[in-house]
């Protein structure tokens, strides 16, 4: 692009003939793109309202951090490393397409700052990163026809394979960049046979290799291999241009949108309308997405920006147990449908039904809202509002699986799902041998520092109590000044929301909230993580709140909590219960405890942390009969045995729940066994003796007074 | 189709523990939660979906009091187009053929094409249904597990009999069905439909309004009465047989029979 | 004395145990009353029908209808209507034809109805005072019913044992000229037989239920073999169902199905309260467990501990003694 005017007129010569030409694939090229850009957005525009304009700055940080910086794709290292190369390669040779563009009009043109030194810097980079990206192209191609990465396969049910359209858009990459080499290579060729200056060429890069290979040609077939490059880009770069919006390589332009116009915080679940105050909910025809047009217009966003890469369904425990689910094809089929009843030319939209229509009842409602899918996905793509808008409109309708209809009616008749009577969720706190050494109180006629939200599983649960116990002991050990709020405690709700029963939630949570700020607690503590995050997330003004882990872990580190050394020689490992790891980021703190514990050896599985893998879910999902092929919670468990561990570590009620189920159905009983961390680290606990020894009689007194 | 389904508001079984009252005149009432006999649910579900095809409009009706309408509200939530709550302190004590007596004044002021109830409520009795057929005349069916419109004189209805068989018959109308339990997969009704239909009126007939003779309801008109409840003495816990295999196989085949469960 | 009439149901000639249930009921309203059976039907299983009952039954009447062969309720009743004497007591089985039957009987003859009884206690002045269930089970009730001017019962059938000793020589007499045309506004077409597939839990009062104490898949006709003979079905707890050695619609549990049996046999079932979550009505549980500490023994009446493996087997040949291994 160093072009002394000799330079430049020979170009000139070799493509004035085309000039016209040019002239015209520029105009029909950039009117058709921003036409078919313009219909792109049309359904947007009838979308639902989302408030995604505030934090700027914030939100720019984030397109450095996610897009340009490309902070997911290392976790998938092969496909992540590619296509790092590549991004790079492209957000590098923009200002030489751009340049490349103009020569057929303008030979002599050249970006502003580029004629000197810097703009031969330039040059020699971008040739190489022509070549990289090149390379990484017929790499990418062979990798997909050859190797056939078990993630993009295409399950019949969900239509033709992508592969085809997939290796056609990466050939015609490939041939951008060839088309690109070719026309500089002529150039510098051109340039070298006239005697003009050579400029310093990037050894070994495709432009150099061609260029290697014109030098020897005559002046005039150069020239004709020059107009022929520039051609085949030109075509080619405006036919990508407009092809792209057809497909997944939409997201080259909507990447940047998408991960700027992301969720700032990602656990605040969607209103039923951003723009519809709870108090006017009542004034709503209809809740929920039920056809298209009920998505956002940042949905929608989210549909043309997905880039077929299956990284979410490759994580998604439901896609994993061969349920309906897969959230890949979530968006495929959305994005599909868009594409077709908002076509280039003709009439839009169709208000059908989506669910009945591209998706299926149980595809909905088979989700276990565990974020997998979001956390990896590298265009910051959501999907738990989407299925929780989708529930919702299912709950509108009525259109409930018979087996959460018992639950849900009885979540709203006595505040549990089991049923059970209000005046008993406190029975467990009654146990003979517990009582004697822990009395705890219920906080409608005591005040107290710290409430402990035990919640509806805890509560009712036989084999949970034991956690409930657990939990209060080591809150009595510390000196915590605790109590319940018993039977007027409701179920969080943190399920009934995601399984779309709005109101009911409200209802829950209003209930629970008046109780709790009747308590005049100023702290919550819950060894639930489904109450933790509904707590955290879901309620307003309500005093902070904790997992028991975070308190344990801390009382560690203050030295106020010790523990004996484990008994047996078992390997642990710990399950990151989603809505406590992946949801609320507490990795660290359980692992502290555990490793607190002297003896214990510890192991980690493959899938932990961030990609822990679901148990099957909680809360609702208990009672959902879902259609698969091996249960979530089995695959879970057989993932714990590969590490070589024999007990499971949880922090969850539901984990708890599933994983002993799993543990016996897959047949591992007597050679697996799962606890609670609470439970392990109350039974480790070191107690101190009291001063005097005193009967029981006066320690429970004591223990009420001083309480 | 104009069809009318006979709907009652029971103590909910699943959700509660049925327990005698101190004076044992009666069940422990204070906590029970409420909510419509479930084989009327089913009823009311099978009647949309019979108007869905058909075209017409579904009335839920019960006898009962103020208390009542919030199941009248619920299946109204469901898609129900009328609710009628039937109440007078006449009616009190009244047996089942009372309430038979009630309901078929009531539908003889109307025009039904079907009419449909529960197979059974919270007693056991199964009566209502068959009785207020015999009342009107019109042709009954109990236990029906599958309906099909033919045209507007005639269904074809299928009834749950034992084994699993099914014993299918056609029934001319106007006619009574009982409706089983699993016939359908009843619709959720959500907080949202149930407070959408909180205002809507719900009309109300006494005695008077059905031109009915007191004399005819009520305990005193009433042939079968309650004289208490009581609980036979069950113990806590299982009580572990001791004997040889086979004494305990005698046992345990004593005891299914007396239960009522040997064929 | 009111005269008490029994309802005989019978089945290709073969009469059902029913039959003698009924007259140990109609002793129970009073033993001195003349008890006459009821059979209708139509050509040789009519008949047949009619010689089994003669020997139990004094007074056996008759009545033969084509139409009949098939028993329709509606026509049926209108039958009855036109030879029940005013003020009988008329007793039925208490299932699919009485509930069919009965309560529309009751208002044609102007009588009492009472359904399900499981205890009669005897007639005082006018009244009858029996004993039924209410709330699924889980509370009885002493009615009384007024039967001045009859009274069609219901009765819950294996309530009331056979207390008849020896045979006894009846009489038939054919009522069939007294009845008239039969028409009504319901008619029969056929009877679907269940396949195997399609047994609903749910419509159960007996359940043999397994867990994961059946071990194996091989083994689960132990289960199927104990429950036809009983008459019930089989049901399981959710890891028979992962497991794949019974179908989905087998399963009880919070997840699975909900059922309100009279009588559940858990099996080989440790008793989680996902899985007893399910059994609902406080039905009569007997527990056979191999674990003496199972929690199902907190929950469960009856308490067996034993291998199931074992002692279904013998239950199953008992349960077909006492039925006289009939063919099924």
């Amino acid at each position: 692009m160093v072009a002394s005017t000799q330079a430049a007129a020979q170009l000139g010569s070799w493509l004035a003939p085309g000039y016209a030409l040019f002239l015209c694939i520029h105009f029909l090229g950039v009117g058709s793109f921003a036409y078919i850009v313009m219909r792109r957005m049309v359904p947007l525009v009838r979308a639902q309202s989302d408030l995604r304009f505030d934090h700027p700055l914030e939100r720019l940080g984030r397109v450095g951090k996610f897009w340009l910086g490309q902070w997911k794709h290392p976790r998938y290292k092969v496909a992540g490393t590619v296509h790092i190369l590549f991004f790079a390669g492209f957000i590098l040779l923009a200002m030489r397409a751009f340049t490349v563009l103009i020569l057929g009009t303008s030979p002599d043109f050249v970006m502003p700052g580029m004629r000197g030194e810097l703009g031969h810097v330039y040059e020699v980079v971008t040739d190489y990163a022509a070549t990289v990206v090149f390379l990484c192209m017929i790499f990418a191609i062979v990798r997909r026809v050859v190797f056939k990465p078990a993630r993009y396969e295409v399950p019949s049910k969900f239509g033709k394979a992508h592969k085809a359209d997939a290796v056609f858009l990466l050939a015609l990459i490939a041939i951008l960049m060839l088309a690109d080499s070719l026309f500089e290579a002529a150039k510098a060729a051109g340039q070298m046979q006239a005697g003009q200056i050579a400029h310093f060429s990037a050894a070994y890069s495709l432009p150099w290799l061609l260029k290697t290979v014109f030098v020897s040609a005559s002046l005039s077939s150069i020239g004709q291999f020059c107009f022929a490059g520039y051609l085949l880009h030109e075509i080619t770069f405006y036919f990508l241009l407009c092809y792209r919006p057809f497909g997944i390589q939409f997201h080259v332009e909507t990447s940047l949108f998408n991960v700027y116009f992301s969720k700032l915080d990602r656990e605040v679940l969607k209103p039923v309308r951003w723009d519809v105050s709870e108090e006017n909910l009542d004034q709503l025809t209809s809740f929920g997405v039920k056809t298209f047009e009920d998505f956002t217009w940042k949905h929608m966003l989210d549909f043309y920006s997905c880039a077929d890469c299956g990284r979410c369904s490759d994580n998604c425990p439901a896609n994993a147990a061969g349920r309906p689910l897969s959230p890949r094809f979530l968006t495929i089929k959305a994005r599909d449908y868009a594409f077709q009843h908002y076509p280039m030319f003709g009439p839009t939209g169709n208000g059908k039904a989506l669910v009945g229509g591209i998706y299926s009842e149980d595809e909905i409602w088979s989700c276990t809202t565990c974020g997998a899918c979001e956390e990896e996905c590298p265009l910051l793509i959501e999907y738990i509002d989407k299925i929780v808008d989708l529930r919702r409109g299912l709950v509108d309708e009525g259109r409930v699986p018979q087996s959460l209809q018992k639950p849900l009616k009885a979540l709203e008749s006595r505040g549990n799902p089991y049923g059970k009577m209000e005046k008993k969720r406190s029975d467990w706190i009654n146990a003979k041998d517990f009582q004697q050494t822990c009395r705890v109180k219920t906080l409608d006629k005591n005040g107290a520092d710290t409430l402990y939200f035990v919640d509806s599983i805890t509560s009712y649960d036989e084999r949970m109590h034991s956690i409930g116990r657990a939990t209060a002991k080591i809150l009595d050990h510390i000196g915590e000044n605790f109590g319940i709020l018993g039977a007027a405690e409701k179920d969080s709700g943190h399920e009934v929301r995601r399984f779309g029963e709005e109101l009911l939630f409200i209802s829950l949570r209003d209930q629970n909230a008046e109780a709790i700020r009747a308590s005049g607690v100023q702290k919550i503590v819950t060894a639930d993580p489904h109450a933790l995050n509904a707590l955290k997330h879901d309620y307003k003004n309500v005093p902070p709140v904790e997992h028991i882990s975070q308190v344990v872990a801390r009382g560690v580190k203050a030295g106020k909590v010790k523990f004996n050394p484990i008994e047996g020689d078992k390997v642990y490992t710990y399950h990151d219960p989603c809505y406590l790891g992946r949801h609320n980021q507490i990795y660290d703190d359980p692992r502290e405890v555990l490793d607190a514990i002297p003896g214990l050896r510890r192991v980690e599985m493959k899938r932990s942390r961030d990609r822990s893998f679901c148990c099957g879910g909680g809360g609702l999902m208990l009672f959902y009969e879902p259609k698969e092929e091996e249960r979530i919670g089995v695959k879970r468990v057989r993932m714990a045995a590969e590490a070589g561990a024999n007990v499971i570590v949880t922090a969850c009620p539901f984990c708890m729940a599933n994983i002993e189920d799993a543990i016996k159905v897959a047949g591992l009983e007597g050679k697996m066994t799962a606890i609670d961390i609470a439970e392990l680290a109350e039974q480790q606990m070191v107690r101190e003796i009291p001063p005097q020894t005193k009967s029981t009689f006066e320690m429970q007194a004591e223990c009420v007074a001083g309480r | 189709m104009e069809i009318l389904v006979c709907v009652k508001r029971v103590p909910d079984t699943s959700e509660n523990e049925i327990q005698l009252n101190a004076a044992g005149s009666d069940i422990e009432r204070d906590e029970l939660v409420y909510s419509i006999n479930e084989p009327d649910n089913y009823a009311v579900e099978e009647a949309l979906q019979i108007v869905g095809r058909v075209g017409g409009k579904v009335t839920v009706v019960t006898v009962g009091n103020e208390d009542d309408e919030e199941v009248l509200r619920r299946e109204m939530a469901m898609g129900a187009n009328h609710g009628v709550l039937i109440s007078d302190d006449t009616f009190a004590g009244s047996d089942g053929r009372g309430i038979a007596a009630i309901l078929k004044r009531f539908v003889e002021q109307g025009s039904y094409d079907l009419i449909l109830t529960g197979v059974q409520a919270e007693a056991g009795a199964a009566e209502v249904g068959g009785m207020l057929a015999a009342m009107l005349d019109y042709p009954f069916a109990s236990l029906v597990s599958a309906i099909e419109v033919i045209d507007g004189k005639k269904l074809k209805i299928s009834r749950e009999i034992e084994g699993g068989n099914k014993e299918i018959s056609e029934i001319d109308l106007p006619c009574v069905l009982s409706i089983q339990t699993g016939i359908n997969d009843p619709r959720y009704v959500g907080m949202r439909g149930i407070r959408a239909v909180a205002s809507v009126p719900i009309a109300t007939y006494g005695v008077s309004d059905l031109g009915l003779d007191p004399n005819s309801v009520g305990a005193k008109a009433a042939k079968v009465q309650r004289i208490d409840y009581f609980v036979p003495t069950v113990g806590k816990g299982a009580e572990i047989l001791e004997g040889s295999r086979e004494e305990n196989i005698d046992k345990v085949l004593e005891l299914v029979a007396a239960k009522g469960g040997l064929k | 004395m009111p005269a008490i009439f029994t309802y005989i149901v019978h089945r290709g000639g073969v009469v059902d145990d029913s039959a003698a249930e009924l007259l140990a009921a109609a002793r129970q309203i009073d033993p001195a009353a003349p008890v006459t059976a009821i059979v209708s039907g139509a050509g040789s299983d009519l008949e047949t029908a009619c010689t089994t009952v003669c020997a139990s039954y004094k007074e056996v009447w008759k009545i033969s209808y084509d139409v009949l062969a098939y028993p329709n309720a509606e026509l049926i009743r209108k039958a009855l209507v036109k030879v029940l004497p005013p003020d009988s007591v008329f007793l039925i089985p208490h299932a699919h034809f009485g509930i069919d039957l009965a309560p529309g009987l009751s208002i044609k003859l102007n009588a009492a109805y009472v359904s399900d009884v499981v205890e009669i206690e005897g007639v005082e002045s006018t009244f009858l005072k029996v004993v039924r269930q209410e709330f699924g089970g889980q509370v009885s009730a002493h009615m009384k019913c007024d039967i001045s001017s009859g009274a069609v019962i219901t009765i819950r059938p294996g309530a009331f044992k056979s207390t008849e000793a020896g045979a006894v020589a009846g009489a038939v007499i054919d009522k069939s000229a007294e009845v008239g045309p039969l028409t009504a506004g319901r008619r029969y077409l056929q009877t679907i037989m269940a396949e195997s597939g399609d047994v609903d839990i749910t419509k159960y009062p007996v359940l043999v239920s397994i867990g994961r104490g059946i071990q194996e898949k091989d083994n689960v006709p132990i289960a199927e073999e104990l429950a036809e003979a009983m008459g019930a079905a089989v049901s399981c707890s959710r890891p028979v169902v992962d497991a794949k050695w019974l179908e989905k619609s087998r399963q009880v549990g919070s997840s699975g199905k909900t059922v309100k049996p009279k009588v559940y046999m858990a099996c080989g079932i440790s008793g989680s309260s996902q899985h007893l979550a399910g059994v609902k009505g406080n039905p009569f549980i007997i527990a056979i467990n191999k674990n003496p500490k199972a929690p199902i023994f907190q929950v469960a009446d009856v308490g067996i501990i034993d291998d199931i493996l074992e002692f279904l087997p013998e239950m199953t040949s008992k349960v077909r003694e006492l039925h006289g291994v009939a063919a099924k």
